[in-house]
């Protein structure tokens, strides 16, 4: 057998499932993400985008299938995962009652950083994401754009190698999503591994690979321009929609 | 030190300083914190002295003459007697306090002014539905007071000593008990209903704020996730326990006949067990608003069932048992042992001990409980 072995990948699943109840939110997802890649889950409302990140993160357990993440059973050994991994959650999860630092020292903290490393780190995320002149400043009382970078800057203070980024920059305006993604390619080129969920195509448009969930089935993966010749639509845009389209079609 | 060992280590630490953050940080709550058990031990303290005053009481004047008539109006002057209507005989006195119409009732005999007069000690009879310990001790000291002010009274007039006895007969719970039994009680009872209360909200907040999804990704340990999150209620405890001991020296004269740091000591295993009882509702309730009811919940067997109003040995078997399960009982007979016996560690263990195996147990049942996903 050749191709990539489990451990040089970021992120491996076999036939991965989820029911709840009745509901079937995810259906035999088989993904394979390499490491140092910036990977897009694309996929209307509903398709199992949040589920399968859930999946992932150890935050919920799969009814079946498998997932290694950074080579290591997650469903096994969720901690052993999670020390390893970043996350941003759909629900912004900064205490808005903690200061910039409070928040960047306390997830510093749950990961084990102390003392002069923590400080380091913590400088040295001031000065990436440009937080330096908020750092008294109240969580609560920033902008949309301005908690987004923190909240991206508290899920990688410990130096993941893998990041999930759930709709990461919903809400939030041009400038700041285009100073995030500059953000992210320069974290992947350090050699994360990044996976983001997003509803923005110009987002999409940025991803080295693609893949796109429609409820709860993987039904393509590729680069952005293999999916557009696969479907012989313009743009990323124009295959959401059609997808989008064919969906409801199948409901109705 | 492996990456295992230091995130157990340092993520508890990380978790206990944000929470002391968040905790200075929210005045509101620190201000209900302290602000709520002060009003409620002053309502609490002065509905419980209004209660014993005014006991509704029936007069038997037998004697009819001068001296009871003065003798009565003393009574009824302490404020601790309200006057409801004479009575003819003993047995219409027996049957308006058995049927609750009246909680006390004064019987003058007919030779009353006769010994008076004759120079012979004369003597009065209270009778009272001592059931409730208060109003009987009530009615004792009003009796006393009434009695002591008449005999000196007619002691200047006419120069005889001790010319009134008064004799005070309780009914239904002849072992009564003292007034101040019951303010000591307060600090627990207080003191219980937040812990449990702040406790239980604290992880259901994180739930609703959104940030416990956030939180639970992280490899936290789950003990250390929720001991660092109720550790820091110790502190607002012993804020309480000193806020009402203050208030209750000031207020209601309650004694400390014990050692102070007894008392701080002897409160530890408690202030952790009511913590626990909040931990473990917080893992079955998925709102602030179910958090609450759940912990109000424990409200009426904690007053009603742990000795702290009404004597346990008159209870029902099942409500013995009930009240035997509740850490207030426990804490009750420490407090009011330390209070207003005086008494020490030594004799105290055993309540502790068991205290602190309520907290150990609902520590660990709440900690199997707690899953760190989010389904």
């Amino acid at each position: 057998m050749s191709g990539p072995t489990p451990d040089s990948l970021g992120i491996v699943t076999h036939g991965l499932r989820k029911t709840f109840g009745a509901m079937v939110a995810v259906e035999g997802l088989d993904l394979e993400v390499a490491r140092g890649e910036i990977f897009g889950l694309l996929g209307p409302n509903g398709s199992g985008k949040t589920t399968t990140i859930r999946m992932l993160t150890g935050l919920l357990e799969p009814t079946a299938g498998s997932a290694l993440v950074v080579g290591v059973d997650v469903v096994k050994t969720p901690e052993l995962v999670r020390r390893r991994i970043g996350y941003m959650s759909q629900r912004y999860g900064l205490y808005d009652d903690l200061t910039v630092q409070e928040n960047l020292e306390f997830y510093a903290g749950m990961y084990g950083l102390v003392g002069d490393e923590r400080r380091r780190r913590v400088a040295t995320q001031f000065a990436e994401y440009g937080l330096g002149s908020r750092a008294g400043q109240l969580a609560g009382t920033l902008s949309g754009g301005w908690k987004q970078r923190l909240a991206l800057a508290s899920a990688t203070t410990h130096a993941p190698e893998l990041v999930f980024l759930d709709e990461p920059t919903a809400g939030v305006d041009p400038a700041a999503r285009r100073h995030f993604w500059t953000m992210i390619h320069r974290r992947a080129k350090a050699g994360m591994t990044v996976l983001v969920t997003t509803h923005y195509m110009d987002e999409a448009e940025q991803c080295d690979r693609l893949a796109f969930l429609s409820r709860g089935h993987l039904i393509g993966v590729g680069t952005p321009k293999e999916i557009t010749a696969r479907f012989g639509l313009p743009t990323v845009e124009d295959v959401f929609i059609e997808l989008q389209r064919r969906d409801e079609g199948e409901a109705a | 030190m492996t990456a295992r060992d230091r995130i157990a280590r340092w993520s508890f630490w990380a978790m206990l300083r944000k929470e002391f953050i968040q905790m200075r940080r929210d005045r509101l709550t620190l201000a209900l914190l302290i602000g709520v058990p002060t009003i409620q031990l002053i309502l609490f303290g002065y509905a419980i002295q209004t209660e014993v005053r005014h006991l509704p009481t029936v007069v038997l004047d037998e004697s009819r003459s001068p001296e009871s008539r003065r003798l009565v109006q003393a009574m009824l002057n302490t404020g601790n007697f309200d006057l409801s209507r004479m009575v003819r005989d003993r047995e219409e006195m027996a049957s308006v306090i058995a049927r609750g119409q009246a909680r006390a009732g004064i019987v003058i005999p007919p030779d009353f002014e006769r010994d008076l007069k004759r120079g012979r000690p004369a003597t009065a009879q209270i009778v009272v539905d001592a059931a409730d310990p208060l109003a009987a001790s009530s009615a004792i000291s009003g009796a006393g007071l009434a009695g002591a002010v008449r005999s000196q009274e007619l002691a200047a007039a006419r120069g005889v000593a001790a010319a009134i006895n008064v004799r005070v007969r309780p009914w239904y719970n002849p072992a009564m008990r003292s007034a101040v039994y019951i303010v000591p009680g307060i600090i627990g009872v207080l003191l219980s209903m937040t812990m449990i209360i702040i406790a239980s909200i604290a992880i259901v907040r994180e739930r609703e704020r959104g940030t416990l999804e956030q939180l639970i990704v992280t490899p936290i340990g789950k003990t250390s996730l929720m001991l660092g999150k109720i550790i820091p209620f110790m502190l607002v405890g012993y804020v309480q326990v000193t806020v009402i001991l203050l208030l209750g020296r000031l207020l209601f004269d309650v004694p400390v006949t014990g050692n102070l740091s007894t008392l701080y000591l002897a409160a530890f295993p408690f202030i952790v067990a009511s913590l626990a009882i909040g931990l473990f509702v917080s893992t079955l309730v998925t709102t602030q608003a179910q958090a609450m009811q759940l912990g109000f919940l424990f409200m009426l067997p904690n007053i009603l069932l742990s000795g702290f109003m009404f004597p346990r040995e008159a209870m029902p078997a099942l409500a013995q048992w009930i009240g035997a399960a509740l850490p207030l009982t426990y804490f009750l007979r420490v407090l009011r042992g330390i209070l207003l016996r005086g008494t020490g560690l030594a004799d105290l263990w055993p309540e502790m001990a068991v205290l602190a195996g309520f907290s150990i147990l609902l520590i660990g049942l709440s900690v199997r409980r707690f899953h760190k996903t989010v389904e």
